[in-house]
């Protein structure tokens, strides 16, 4: 329940012409995909939660354009979101995740023996690597639409969840909003604190309501497992340590969600998740997988090369600056990550960074010796 | 007009999906944690009041969370006591009265339920006002916010609404004329030379940055159906569906406050004639006046000030109380939300409601007049201890 409009009970009194939004400076999925006629049918559907389509694609009509990002312009409040509004999620999802149709099934694969490789990284190039995904608790409304009640009962839950774990997941949490000076201190310089959203795409749909109220963060002693409650999605889970050993941080990610996930069902709250759709989180983007695999790596001389680009996407990876989604890159230092999230597991989207940075590192150092990379530009993966 | 005997048909047990989700959860597990909070709802509201309204709703579907949202979503402000809450629909007003009247009355220097506010727009009752000293007073100002019944608010108006809230205003807005006759400028069709000269003139308005608008929704579906309205000799101002669905503004350069004054008078009261003459009229009651989106504005939303230079008197120990006596008070030059530069203040009148708006603007001339002669003693080096003003 973001903003008024989304459940205005007059807004059904005006026409659909009038009340259809002017979408013709965006440019976001949503807007490639929501015509008047669509939005003229679905317009007075809600779900069982009641979230309607205004609700939907508010964020995508107050933000028209993103200048690094093609970004979505749609959330969803809840797991069936993406049931009642299939006539506008199917074909964003489609667009967005490659020609991914209604029909297809998402392959779910957190088994991290099946990652060949990927324990050699060269540390000289690759200064940290990291794994991340999403997960949404079952019966429980998403960040965009849920009340003061739903978080607090998803922190307690999750909190309940982590504090259990042991080993090397044994850990402490921090609620946002009883922080200690020091803690925050400590844990900006982890690099591990999550601030209040500043980015319009965020709080335009709701997901900056009662902060910091239910918020908070979880991280084992070691500083290489981190838990984000109630941000963007219920959980985000994150494995990370500096260097290039993917294999250890893929393992320890998939060793962690796993046990996460169990507590959980233990409590009658398994994840979100289906056969099309793999896991459900709360932006399309991250539907599937939700996983972005990916290192800060020194590419100064690839990075200027005229085919950089082209590289990356034959190797279905993405670039973005070390601040995250909505950064530029800074002194020659990239966030390289998997592009895909739907449509292929959690091992074959780690294999492709894996495999791909390797490359990517050897084609540097060809550069640094001032040889030519035609020979290596692979093919379309 | 919203009557107390219908209050009761007014609130709907909620029937709406989404509202009954968070019902399942206890008023105790949903009320905010304001305990780091300082506004007027967080002073106000209590876990009694919010059990009590949590499952009503205005007929356009307005509850308690959206009032509230504001308030939760921003503590405390540096420079002013905000209200942090708003209205969605003229019926908040109602059937959130147990929150919103102890608000009002917090805000409103004590005003009761039970208060009945006066309305005068007739510039002729106002005394003087025409002879601020330019060398002082550098600009005269006067503003207010007018809501069209029968829409909703800005904070929860959809754009069909909106977009009808603007075409009224776009054809009565052209009716006018003589010195009040101008053009419409919509934010979205802006060319970069209108946008420039709007700029230059200082009348553009930007979509909201401030937290507190945001955080109520008022900038949804930014730019559409928001516009300004000027007239030719660029002395009268309206902004369309920015934070109320009107906001009319008087301005001019130097200190002829009657002047300002009677231009909006008569501006208002032909462009209220122009909406009853299309079957629409202003929200207003005998007990609130007129109703606005922020329950600050509520009475007569007006807002009438000067710039004026008081570098003396300004660093003066007594400022503050000077101020408080005259029922005026201190802004930066940039509006609400900022500091004063270079000794250049905006004074205005503090109370919106249980005063009309003769008294009003009648305050802020007579208090500018004692302020501006006080500068003067000072910057003569003498005392200002015997002009000290009583309490208004």
């Amino acid at each position: 329940m973001p903003f008024g409009n989304t459940h205005n009970n007059f807004k059904l009194n005006y026409k659909v012409e009038d009340e259809f939004p002017d979408l013709s400076k965006h440019n976001n999925h949503m807007a490639k995909i929501l015509t008047k006629e669509l939005y003229g049918k679905i317009r007075d559907r809600q779900t069982p939660s009641g979230y309607t389509l205004d609700d939907v694609i508010q964020t995508g009509v107050d933000n028209p354009g993103h200048p690094f990002i093609m970004t979505v312009g749609c959330v969803a409040g809840d797991e069936e979101s993406y049931e009642v509004f299939k006539e506008l999620l199917d074909p964003v999802i489609s667009d967005r995740h490659g020609g991914y149709k209604p029909s297809d099934k998402h392959k779910t694969d957190l088994n991290f023996e099946n990652l060949k490789g990927g324990d050699d990284l060269d540390p000289n190039y690759v200064l940290s690597s990291r794994v991340r995904t999403g997960r949404s608790i079952k019966g429980f409304t998403l960040p965009p639409h849920n009340s003061r009640g739903e978080r607090r009962a998803i922190e307690k839950l999750s909190v309940e969840a982590l504090t259990s774990l042991d080993g090397e997941f044994k850990g402490k949490y921090y609620p946002l909003k009883s922080m200690t000076d020091a803690e925050q201190e400590q844990l900006i310089s982890d690099h591990f604190l999550f601030d209040k959203p500043v980015s319009p795409l965020l709080t335009c749909a709701g997901m900056a309501r009662d902060w910091p109220d239910g918020r908070g963060i979880m991280h084992n002693d070691n500083k290489t497992f981190l838990v984000w409650v109630n941000e963007e999605d219920h959980l985000r889970v994150i494995s990370m340590q500096p260097g290039g050993n993917m294999r250890e941080v893929f393992k320890r990610f998939c060793v962690g969600l796993q046990k996460i996930e169990e507590i959980f069902k233990k409590h009658n709250h398994g994840f979100m998740w289906n056969e099309h759709l793999g896991y459900i989180l709360t932006c399309p983007s991250n539907l599937g997988t939700g996983l972005r695999g990916g290192v800060h790596v020194k590419l100064p001389k690839l990075s200027t090369h005229a085919k950089f680009d082209e590289i990356l996407t034959r190797l279905r990876l993405q670039k973005r600056g070390t601040g995250g989604v909505d950064t530029a890159s800074v002194g020659g230092v990239f966030d390289i990550s998997n592009a895909d999230r739907l449509g292929s597991s959690e091992v074959a989207q780690v294999q492709l960074v894996v495999d791909g940075v390797k490359l990517m590192v050897e084609m540097e150092k060809k550069l640094e010796k001032g040889e030519a990379i035609d020979s290596m530009i692979p093919a379309q993966k | 007009m919203v009557k107390d005997s219908s209050t009761q048909q007014l609130i709907k047990r909620i029937s709406v999906n989404w509202s009954q989700l968070k019902m399942k959860y206890s008023s105790d597990q949903e009320y905010p944690d304001l305990s780091q909070h300082n506004n007027h709802m967080a002073k106000v509201l209590t876990p009694e009041i919010y059990e009590s309204l949590r499952d009503k709703e205005t007929p356009s579907g307005f509850t308690v969370d959206d009032v509230i949202q504001t308030g939760i979503d921003n503590p405390g402000h540096p420079f002013i006591m905000t209200v942090g809450c708003v209205a969605g629909d003229e019926e908040t007003y109602e059937v959130f009265k147990e929150l919103l009247d102890p608000v009002i009355e917090d805000r409103h220097g004590g005003y009761k339920p039970s208060d009945q506010h006066k309305t005068d727009l007739n510039p002729d009752n106002l005394q003087g006002g025409d002879d601020l000293d330019p060398d002082y007073v550098l600009s005269s100002r006067v503003r207010t916010g007018r809501s069209i019944r029968g829409f909703c608010l800005p904070p929860h108006c959809s754009r069909g609404e909106r977009r009808a809230i603007e075409n009224l205003s776009l054809e009565s807005l052209d009716m006018l004329d003589g010195d009040l006759k101008g053009k419409y400028y919509a934010l979205k069709n802006m060319s970069e030379e209108e946008q420039q000269q709007l700029i230059d003139d200082h009348f553009l308005f930007d979509k909201p940055v401030s937290p507190l608008l945001l955080a109520s929704g008022m900038a949804r579906d930014w730019p559409d159906g928001r516009g300004i309205w000027h007239n030719d000799n660029k002395t009268f101002l309206v902004w369309v569906n920015e934070e109320d669905h009107l906001r009319v503004i008087s301005m001019q350069k130097g200190g002829n406050m009657k002047e300002v004054f009677n231009r909006f008078c008569t501006g208002l009261t032909k462009i209220e004639g122009l909406f009853k003459e299309r079957s629409h009229e202003f929200m207003w009651n005998e007990h609130l006046g007129y109703v606005l989106t922020c329950p600050s504005n509520l009475g007569t939303g007006l807002r009438a000030g000067v710039h004026v230079k008081l570098p003396n008197v300004s660093k003066h120990d007594k400022f503050g109380d000077i101020l408080k006596r005259l029922r005026l008070q201190k802004r930066g030059t940039g509006g609400v939300d900022t500091a004063a530069v270079g000794g250049v203040f905006d004074i205005s009148n503090a109370d919106r409601l249980g005063f009309s708006e003769v008294e009003l603007v009648q305050m802020v001339v007579d208090g500018v007049n004692l302020l501006v002669d006080m500068e003067k003693k000072l910057e003569a080096g003498e005392s200002i201890d015997d002009i000290i003003p009583e309490q208004k």
